[in-house]
């Protein structure tokens, strides 16, 4: 795998904005089981002070994961999906994303070491509304096995 | 309840997972890597089988302190090293992760969380913690 230390540094483009809905919303909250009403409820949300059902804490993982998508897809990097490996993931939230957020997300490669017969990729993305609101800062490393796929 | 004191115990909270949760949560998720899918691929990147996506741990982790906390959106941080793959077996069955918590410190509006997730009686999550904006103590 050519994943190399010239990488790090690396800024990657904005992803393409992501439109949060409700069905969206909701088919999160059902897929992890969350049962609270206001990821259900538009009027449940309201009560609690939101201005729309919003997302589990975890949400953010799904703009976060296209942006690492984007990084794997790389010629540069042409790693498969199934030989990486999630090695660690901290979600810091500045508020929980809502129906009717656009996201994009912003990855920068922070460095890239090798260890154990691996690659290991530290990255920080940037979370944020197309109008420019910070709402999530998601950090991962990722690990990628060498000589696994080639 | 939203008054967490330092020291507090929560849970533990325990969840069923299935291969079927596991493919709902890659297609609401986005994460369709195979090795939560297939045996086969799964043994071939030397596992033992299908395992949990690890955001979906961690999302069991975050749908139990959104329970302590009753309030999903006062959730602002959750982190964890992914220290040793969930293996869903084939079946109803599945496998069962156990969340369970310690409060750390409550100070500021914030309270933080340590968490203890396990599988079969292991740790399949390192250094798992919350934090948590705590309304009142601010």
């Amino acid at each position: 795998m050519p994943l190399d230390a010239e990488l790090a540094g690396r800024q990657q483009a904005p992803t393409p904005p992501l439109q949060v809905t409700r069905a969206g919303v909701a088919d999160f909250a059902a897929a992890i089981g969350a049962t609270d009403r206001v990821h259900f409820d538009v009027r449940a949300a309201r009560d609690a002070g939101h201005r729309d059902v919003v997302a589990p804490p975890t949400y953010p993982i799904v703009v976060a994961f296209a942006a690492m998508s984007v990084l794997l897809a790389d010629p540069q990097v042409g790693a498969e999906l199934r030989h990486v490996l999630h090695a660690d993931q901290r979600l810091a939230s500045v508020r929980p994303v809502r129906a009717g957020d656009v996201l994009t997300a912003r990855l920068r490669v922070e460095s890239v070491r090798h260890a154990a017969g691996a690659t290991v990729v530290a990255t920080s993305t940037e979370i944020a509304t197309v109008e420019g609101e910070p709402v999530c800062t998601a950090s991962a490393t990722l690990m990628h096995r060498s000589g696994s796929d080639r | 309840m939203n008054q967490l004191r330092a020291g507090q115990s929560l849970g533990p909270e325990t969840y069923r997972v299935t291969r079927e949760d596991l493919v709902r949560y890659a297609a609401a998720s986005g994460d369709s890597n195979p090795i939560h899918v297939s045996d086969q691929v799964a043994r071939q990147a030397g596992l033992p089988g299908v395992v949990a996506h690890g955001m979906y741990t961690l999302a069991l982790a975050g749908r139990a302190v959104s329970g302590w906390v009753d309030d999903p959106a006062a959730v602002r941080e959750l982190a964890a090293r992914f220290t040793r793959p969930v293996v869903v077996p084939d079946g109803r069955e599945g496998t069962h992760v156990e969340v369970a918590g310690t409060v750390t410190a409550a100070e500021g509006g914030r309270a933080t969380i340590e968490l203890s997730v396990s599988c079969d009686g292991a740790r399949v999550l390192g250094r798992a913690r919350a934090v948590v904006a705590v309304a009142g103590d601010g």
